[in-house]
């Protein structure tokens, strides 16, 4: 197949190295962190008003973690071999610290959380079921099914405790992936300490729209009323997180720009040609200015609550698209031009390959598929659990 | 010490997985070839090279280059009296066949050779998440094969575009300055091959190699110094507008 190339290129930079997937990548990676910095407000920072959304973003964060390390897999040459990152990392290389960070994330940080946090439900539900689904909570209790008011009191102190420790691990897992770009001294697009702080403020902002969005249908898909209060906290939130990491974004754009240093030029004339769909238009204008223009307006206007709500659901959805397109500005942009500045060339993504189109499809329809099943057998919703637990106290 | 015969069971099985990453890394060498004798490196003199192209032909036959990826390659440079700073540059399926004639009659035009420019402080070295890319203790980078997981954080790391991942084997690949000749006491093949003696070997170590008596009387440049990666290709005659 041959690769359109403008101007000159090194012989072997023409075919490029890192494809869709690994644009997927942080975009997953960011809304796990994204989704549980949304979850520590409540539980670390007490701002009760997102409580609704509480163990919907513990949930979101695990089904977006579990599908996390697949587009890595599926992008290796040798998918076999990656175990030797456990056994013999390399020390001086940002990437050889994935699986720990990513192991301390899951296991330590998420799924520690989750089973604290449910582990009453679990057990009310391990006596309240029957059949396979009794045969699942019974295992998920893992043998623990002290629900005493005092040992629930120390659930509540350890997961607490988690969340805490939670945040900077959040933290270090998004920041850690901008990292792995931003200490590439080869490539300017990418070279930049700012890289780790800008992927940590989008990966809140993209998780943080995702868990409003999730909440919006899921209240819509039962049929019970949104909690107006709830999604206007978020929605502040998001709006505030947004202006940072917009500010952030723009530093890095005015210091490259006054600084214009020796791929000035070449960067310059890539964002305005072949990325200017992608970057101008979909990540700074559509994704970036719109959401951010209509969540000020709710702050500013007076709306009805309807009318709020459609507000965030289309600067929920823009700012999706806006994070998605600066994933991939970073990712497949940092591999258009030459790293001797005098040529571009053009990705050609398949749609029937293993780093194809269909993949990056269906690695993101995934951890929607895995949320579906989490939700359905550790339902978020508070009235939910009152039932369960009631009817439980009457079985017993 | 007393081992029992389950702890015996237990630790053979972890010995010979821990001997395989002992052995893993380390170069395939001769006898009597004492890697702490050498320091590799490579001179180009950018005066003699004509852009014939036989280092690259050499190279793909001596290394069973694929065909489209470049162990070692060869650009001309078109360079405009008040254009220093915008060369035109080609190279023409890496320079292999050699160039057409240049278009332009004004300006200068010359050929750069490149390859893996054998940094002691590499970037590829440094990102490779399990070691598979490391720097003998000769001063060559190599790859380890059976090793190397094809990431590709080191084709991206690798600021001259020296690297590319094999399609045969799914792993990285980059020139090996012929490891398995110049332990043996053979040149490169691109050396070899070359008809100008626009290549020349360099063993840094070594106080008889004729590499000490040009760097003194000669004024040498490495790609990219900036970067400060210790490149060890040394380029006699490097104009200012190549990159």
């Amino acid at each position: 197949m041959q690769i359109p190339v403008e101007g000159f290129m090194y012989p072997n930079e023409v075919e490029l190295q890192w494809s869709v997937l690994i644009v997927l990548y942080p975009f997953l990676t960011g809304l796990v962190a994204g989704a549980f910095i949304l979850a520590s407000l409540e539980r670390v920072f007490r701002v009760d008003a997102v409580k609704p959304t509480y163990r919907l973003a513990l949930l979101t964060a695990l089904a977006f973690l579990i599908v996390a390390p697949l587009p890595l897999q599926l992008h290796l040459g040798h998918p076999e071999r990656s175990f030797e990152m456990y056994l013999t990392p390399h020390s001086s290389s940002a990437m050889a610290m994935f699986g720990f960070v990513y192991l301390w994330y899951l296991l330590a940080v998420l799924v520690l959380e989750i089973w604290l946090d449910y582990r009453r439900d679990i057990v009310v539900m391990s006596q309240s079921t029957t059949g396979w689904r009794r045969l699942v909570y019974r295992a998920l209790t893992l043998g623990s099914s002290n629900i005493s008011e005092r040992a629930l009191q120390i659930d509540e102190r350890a997961g607490w405790l988690i969340t805490v420790i939670g945040i900077p691990s959040a933290f270090l897992l998004h920041g850690y992936v901008g990292f792995i770009f931003g200490s590439v001294k080869a490539n300017p697009w990418w070279s930049s300490p700012l890289m780790p702080v800008v992927f940590l403020f989008s990966a809140m902002v993209s998780g943080i729209a995702i868990v409003m969005l999730l909440y919006m249908l899921m209240c819509r898909v039962r049929r019970e009323p949104i909690d107006v209060r709830c999604v206007d906290t978020v929605a502040k939130y998001l709006f505030y997180t947004f202006i940072i990491d917009f500010s952030l974004e723009m530093l890095d754009l005015i210091h490259r720009i006054y600084e214009a240093d020796e791929s000035f030029r070449s960067l310059d004339f890539m964002v305005h040609t072949r990325l200017y769909l992608s970057q101008v238009v979909l990540q700074i204008l559509l994704g970036t200015v719109a959401p951010i223009g209509l969540l000020a307006l709710t702050q500013v206007i007076k709306l009805t609550d309807m009318q709020r709500q459609r507000t965030y659901v289309v600067a929920g959805c823009l700012t999706l698209i806006g994070i998605f397109a600066m994933r991939w500005n970073v990712v497949i942009g940092g591999q258009l031009f030459s790293k001797s500045f005098l040529g571009y060339t053009t990705y050609k993504m398949g749609f029937v390959a293993r780093e194809g189109l269909l993949t990056a499809i269906i690695l993101t329809i995934l951890p929607f598929v895995i949320l579906w099943v989490l939700v359905k057998l550790l339902p978020p919703w508070p009235e939910r659990q009152a039932v369960a637990v009631t009817v439980a106290a009457s079985a017993d | 010490m007393n081992i029992t015969r389950r702890q015996l069971l237990i630790l053979l099985p972890a010995a010979a997985i821990a001997w395989e990453h002992v052995l893993a890394g380390t170069p395939e060498t001769s006898p009597n070839y004492n890697m702490t004798d050498h320091w590799w490196g490579m001179l180009m003199d950018i005066t003699k090279c004509i852009g014939c192209g036989s280092c690259v032909r050499g190279c793909q036959m001596e290394n069973q280059v694929p065909d489209g990826y470049f162990r070692t390659w060869v650009e001309r440079y078109h360079v405009e009296d008040w254009a220093l700073e915008y060369p035109k540059v080609d190279s023409p399926d890496g320079g292999k066949n050699g160039f057409p004639p240049p278009k332009e009659d004004s300006g200068k035009n010359f050929f750069v050779p490149k390859m893996c420019n054998q940094c002691a402080d590499s970037p590829c070295t440094q990102v490779c998440p399990v070691g598979a890319t490391f720097v003998s203790p000769d001063g060559v980078v190599l790859v380890d094969q059976k090793y190397c997981l094809g990431c590709r954080y080191c084709v991206q790391a690798c600021p001259y575009g020296c690297r590319f991942i094999n399609p045969r084997t799914e792993t990285a690949n980059k020139c090996t300055l012929c490891y398995h000749r110049i332990t043996k006491g053979l040149t490169t093949a691109c050396c070899e091959v070359c008809p100008t003696g626009a290549r020349q070997l360099a063993d840094l170590r070594n106080p008889k190699d004729p590499i000490h008596d040009f760097l003194k009387t000669h004024s040498v440049q490495v790609l990219k110094p900036h970067l400060a990666t210790r490149a060890k290709v040394f380029y006699y005659g490097l104009d200012g507008s190549v990159r």
